[in-house]
């Protein structure tokens, strides 16, 4: 295998080259800076000299802890209570912006559970990373199933030799071509609280009985609201991947299927399924790729708003790179984010990997 | 040397008698596609063309959304012009990162000024503006009397508890679908630039303004939190649109009878003019404890510091702040000309004018934004914790969050070259 590509093989480097050359130029060299970077407290502008601060961006990201926090009691020893019954608990400022626990100085609440009378909080260096860290991962753990699967459907239904279904197949793959940007100003329309088309195709349906809301201004909503979005501008890019696995499939396969009488769901179990293997593999590692660099959607549709409910680490790479113009942050985040994204892809492959 | 040998060359230029020898002075400018302001810009540059032989100034304009990254951008490549303009909040930052050099003026161009028009850091000045902007609560006359609303005065401005009870009485008339807009649509900088004031008049600020080393206690302390939670309950009560306005209601709202007073800037007067007409009201920011207060601070222009010819640069600022000029950018579009004399015989301002009211706010009632190179990033911050406690996050904590985001950005800046 190593000598198959290193020997007498001298045309096939010098085409890969420009490419290879390329990729070295603007994606590892960087790759390399911005590791360099994350270990020191370069600003974007400043006259000051960048020093080296070794571990402390990443420390500043990551740095967690857990307090217990004690009800408030009245003068009888009995805890007190609001209306509603729930205990009080001093405030978490008590604590973090106490002289007297230096080190949990400059961390935030993050979220609390209760244990028997004690509140237990989990509290962060950087709350908006953490939030950001949640809504990337769950944003890739909805999108890339529910992406598959319907760009999968949709391969399968314009796989047919039907007439005028490149109409479909082009109305399908129209979104891809259309600039994400665009798209999402166009969804932000419709979107929208006052009178967005969802909201009132959602009247129409409903008779009125559906009150309008606010999609991407509810936290509840709008990260929904942009996996929805996003789901549905590239579900056609990776049905033209699986079309083209499925094009692979020879027809003899589904011939011999026929003649032994398989059902529907019994060829697409046993033929068209294991046919796609490659082809779902490599479907699976690209959107999950492509959806942890959830950014432009993010950047034209909330900037990470209401209440950090859609943050995303590229969206925080980019804000505190440039807008807070702290360059090592956005590096740290950014090297952050290469290792869970590759740990994350090794994941994928060895998982799917060939069994002998 | 250089400057000394380009002189020269322009010099023997003019000897020579080409026009087309003039020593080319590029600027940039943020209003590309305001045409009335590039209409005034460019009759400027051409009067200044014309009127020596030494320079020739070319304006480059910028859409303002991406004028401050790309200045930033040529900043780091080393492509700077030679004349920018600087929103005045900013210039501190620019002037400490080296972007700019003092300007060298005559000590009588700047007599008369608006203090908040000259920007100064480190004991030099490094910008000046032609134009000052204001703020006020805009609504009508009719409105007000509808409501048995008191019209309120510079020297009597609305109370908080006045100002709650307006916006309590208009709301339950249900005329309006808001009774009061502050413009949540426009994120950015309007958010330090039209809210802050609501802070300091509170008594709090986004840094302690005595040595710019923290925001602990300014921007957390009791009168902050007061201002949190009357910011949170202007949202909760539903007397104001929240973040997700739609930007279209921000600038029609008003006009089409959607809100009943609205906190907007000077430059959006003459619409709201033109619709009106004398039924418009001006009024000064409300009370909300410690005195009204608006900000201050608009674009103005500075030299670079890479630039090869600060002599032609300076020059031509020196050129652009006659009287004339400062009324020129007034009368097209509204702003407030930055000396008394200006103001006097322009189309707005002068005595009885409409606007005049606007240049009597900026004297009387208006705060700089800190100036501190720092400002840049304290106004990201401040502009995240209004919006989070707009939607509903916990005052305090939120407050918090920003005092420890702005002091450890100081902190990694190691105190942005202020002493002490």
């Amino acid at each position: 295998m190593a000598s198959r590509l290193t020997t007498s093989n001298r045309a096939g480097w010098g085409f890969a080259l420009p490419g290879f050359g390329l990729i070295a130029l603007f994606i590892i060299l960087p790759f390399f800076f911005a590791f360099a970077l994350s270990l020191t407290n370069q600003r974007l502008v400043s006259p000051n000299p960048t020093e080296y601060v070794g571990l402390q961006n990443y420390g500043d990201l990551l740095g967690l802890a857990v307090i217990e926090l004690e009800p408030e009691r009245l003068d009888d020893g009995s805890i007190d209570r609001d209306a509603d019954g729930n205990a009080r608990y001093p405030r978490v400022r008590s604590i973090t912006r106490s002289d007297d626990f230096p080190q949990y100085s400059g961390m935030r609440e993050w979220f609390r559970w209760q244990s028997g009378d004690n509140a237990r909080v989990v509290i962060a260096s950087d709350v908006v990373f953490m939030k950001a860290l949640v809504n990337t991962l769950t944003f890739v753990a909805v999108v890339a199933p529910v992406q598959a699967a319907l760009a999968l459907v949709l391969a399968l239904l314009i796989n047919q030799k039907l007439r005028g279904i490149n109409v479909f197949r082009t109305i399908y793959f129209m979104p891809v071509v259309v600039s994400i940007v665009v798209v999402s100003l166009l969804w932000r329309f419709i979107y929208d609280g006052n009178d967005g088309l969802l909201n009132n195709l959602l009247a129409g349906l409903t008779f009125g009985a559906f009150e309008g809301r606010d999609w991407l201004g509810d936290p509840s909503t709008a990260l929904g609201a942009i996996m929805a979005m996003s789901i549905w501008q590239a579900v056609g890019f990776h049905m033209v991947i699986w079309l083209a696995g499925l094009q692979t499939i020879s027809p003899t396969l589904y011939e011999a299927a026929e003649i032994e009488g398989a059902g529907r769901w019994q060829t697409f179990r046993y033929v068209t399924w294991p046919g796609l293997r490659n082809t779902a593999v490599l479907i699976l590692i690209v959107i999950t790729m492509q959806a942890f660099a959830l950014f432009a959607q993010i950047d034209v549709m909330t900037n990470g708003g209401p209440l950090d409910s859609t943050q995303t680490l590229v969206f925080q790479a980019v804000e505190r790179g440039y807008g807070r113009q702290d360059i090592s942050g956005g590096a740290t985040i950014s090297v952050i984010l290469f290792v869970l994204v590759l740990t994350i892809s090794l994941i994928q492959r060895w998982l799917t990997r060939e069994k002998a | 040397m250089t400057r000394h040998l380009l002189t020269t060359g322009a010099a023997l230029a003019l000897m020579a008698g080409t026009a087309a020898a003039q020593t080319e002075l590029s600027m940039w400018y943020h209003g590309a596609g305001n045409e009335a302001e590039s209409a005034v810009l460019n009759a400027i540059v051409d009067d200044f063309n014309a009127s020596q032989e030494a320079w020739k100034v070319v304006i480059e304009s910028f859409p303002q959304n991406s004028y401050n990254d790309s200045v930033v951008a040529a900043a780091l490549a080393g492509n700077l012009p030679d004349i920018i303009d600087v929103d005045g909040p900013v210039m501190p930052n620019w002037a400490w990162s080296g972007y700019l050099q003092p300007l060298e003026l005559d000590e009588s161009a700047l007599d008369g000024f608006l203090p908040s028009t000259i920007g100064r850091w480190d004991g030099e000045v490094y910008s000046v503006g032609l134009w000052e902007a204001a703020v006020a609560m805009v609504t009508r006359r009719s409105t007000l009397q509808k409501y048995d609303i008191r019209v309120p005065s510079l020297d009597e401005p609305w109370s908080r508890d006045e100002l709650d009870a307006a916006l309590t009485a208009i709301k339950e008339s249900g005329d309006f679908e808001y009774p009061l807009d502050v413009g949540m649509a426009w994120t950015g900088e309007w958010y330090p630039y039209a809210f802050s004031p609501f802070l300091q008049s509170f008594g709090g600020d986004i840094v302690d303004r005595s040595t710019y080393q923290s925001a602990e206690g300014a921007l957390n302390g009791d009168a902050a939190i007061a201002f949190g939670e009357w910011w949170q309950s202007l949202f909760d009560r539903e007397l104001t649109p929240g973040t997700s306005q739609d930007p279209a209601d921000r600038d029609s709202g008003l006009i089409e009878g959607k809100y009943a007073i609205q906190w907007n800037g000077n430059w959006a007067a003459t619409g709201i003019i033109d619709a009106f007409g004398d039924d418009v009201l001006f009024l000064p920011a409300p009370d909300l404890g410690e005195g009204p207060v608006i900000g201050a601070g608009s674009w103005q222009f500075g030299v670079s510091a890479t630039s090869d010819d600060p002599d032609g640069a300076n020059a031509f600022i020196a050129f652009m702040l006659q009287d004339e000029y400062l009324r020129a950018f007034s009368d097209a579009i509204g702003l407030i000309p930055s000396t008394a004399s200006a103001a006097e015989g322009s189309k707005y301002y002068s005595e009885g004018g409409q606007m005049a009211v606007f240049y009597d706010l900026s004297a009387e009632q208006s705060l700089v934004r800190p100036v501190t190179p720092g400002y840049v990033v304290m106004a990201k911050v401040f502009e995240k914790a209004l919006a989070d406690i707009a939607n509903g996050a916990d005052v305090a904590d939120t407050l918090d969050a920003a005092v420890d985001e702005i002091d450890s950005d100081i902190e990694a800046n190691s105190g942005y070259g202020h002493d002490g």
